[in-house]
């Protein structure tokens, strides 16, 4: 992993128990990647949907997730398409850890793509999503499935991964 | 330069082995901690080893969830991380990647270990890539990381040239 100043942290936020969408607006345009780092909880299991745009956030069908998870007992990999977000992860009523990677997340030629890692303690996940859209990513919405507030404590911190 | 990614401390192990890597002291002046480490061990009874890491010497209230893939099938349980053992080819070692969020906190200690083993074959159950889930149930502030081989319920050794380093992350 990246050592000294690429690893740049660019907005922190804690949840205060009462709000449900975390937002990171603004996003400066100067590093190559983006790691979101989300220690969370909920008031029950749900998914942690990571929606990104420009200028606004993209809540249309216009992303795909491919899942690897496993529960403790088996393992199991699926795909959702034409979906609303990057299901980037469970969160549960204990504290869980997601780790967003969002790759090249600047340029305006490609459509953008994100890997995630989620630890609760209902399974450990592996995703690997797209969203079709060419534009630069600017901002990121975090909430869950569910739309309940965001755990007291939780945090979400967003790093800037510089190229050179 | 920015104050994240800071190496807090580093180990080799030298010739004769060590029984695990033990960073103690952490300073309480960072975010997240992240360990990388590269490691083989001494483990002789199977083909790899069960790499566990714990906190301020506590083996309690730690859940566990592993996702991993042998190069034959996908499997989950509850096991450890997968490390190199003495059965694989002479002279790799496996890498692991740990990362605990907010390790100061108040609240339980949830953190993710990614783990890749190396070996000169294509037979399967000697390489694996390993993604586990841990859950500490503790709310006291991490001062310790001991990263060890328990196999079998003994610690082995880890070689000469085990690697470990620990660094600090801050989110401001």
């Amino acid at each position: 992993m990246a050592a000294g100043s690429t690893y740049t942290p660019i907005a922190t936020q804690t949840a205060s128990g009462s709000v449900s969408q975390i937002l990171f607006t603004s996003i400066p345009q100067t590093y190559t990647d983006l790691i979101l780092v989300i220690q969370a909880t909920e008031s029950g299991q749900d998914g942690m949907d990571v929606q990104v745009g420009n200028g606004s956030i993209d809540t249309g069908n216009n992303y795909s997730n491919t899942y690897l998870r496993g529960n403790g007992s088996s393992a199991v990999s699926y795909r959702t398409s034409n979906y609303y977000s990057f299901d980037t992860g469970i969160v549960n009523t204990t504290v869980d850890t997601i780790i967003v990677q969002l790759q090249n997340y600047s340029n305006t030629t490609t459509y953008k793509s994100m890997l995630s890692r989620s630890s609760s303690t209902a399974s450990a996940l592996a995703v690997a999503g797209t969203w079709r859209n060419t534009v630069a990513i600017n901002q990121i919405s975090i909430k869950n499935g569910s739309v309940v507030n965001h755990g007291a404590g939780s945090t979400f911190t967003l790093y800037g991964i510089a190229a050179a | 330069m920015a104050n994240t990614y800071t190496l807090i401390a580093s180990s080799t192990v030298g010739s004769g082995g060590t029984g695990s890597f033990n960073f103690t002291s952490i300073p309480q002046t960072y975010t997240d901690l992240a360990v990388l480490v590269t490691l083989r061990s001494t483990r002789s009874g199977g083909n790899v080893s069960d790499i566990y890491a714990q906190f301020n010497g506590s083996s309690s209230n730690i859940t566990k969830k592993r996702l991993y893939g042998s190069g034959s099938g996908t499997a989950s349980d509850t096991g450890n991380a997968i490390g190199n053992a003495a059965n694989n080819t002479a002279n790799t070692f496996s890498s692991h990647s740990f990362y605990i969020p907010n390790y100061t906190s108040s609240n339980n200690k949830s953190y993710s270990v990614d783990s890749v083993t190396s070996n000169n074959t294509n037979t399967a159950g000697y390489i694996y890539l390993s993604m586990l889930s841990y859950t500490w149930s503790d709310t006291s502030a991490i001062t310790s990381v001991e990263i060890r081989d328990y196999s079998d319920g003994n610690t082995n050794n880890l070689v000469q040239y085990s690697t470990a380093y620990l660094y600090g992350i801050k989110n401001s």
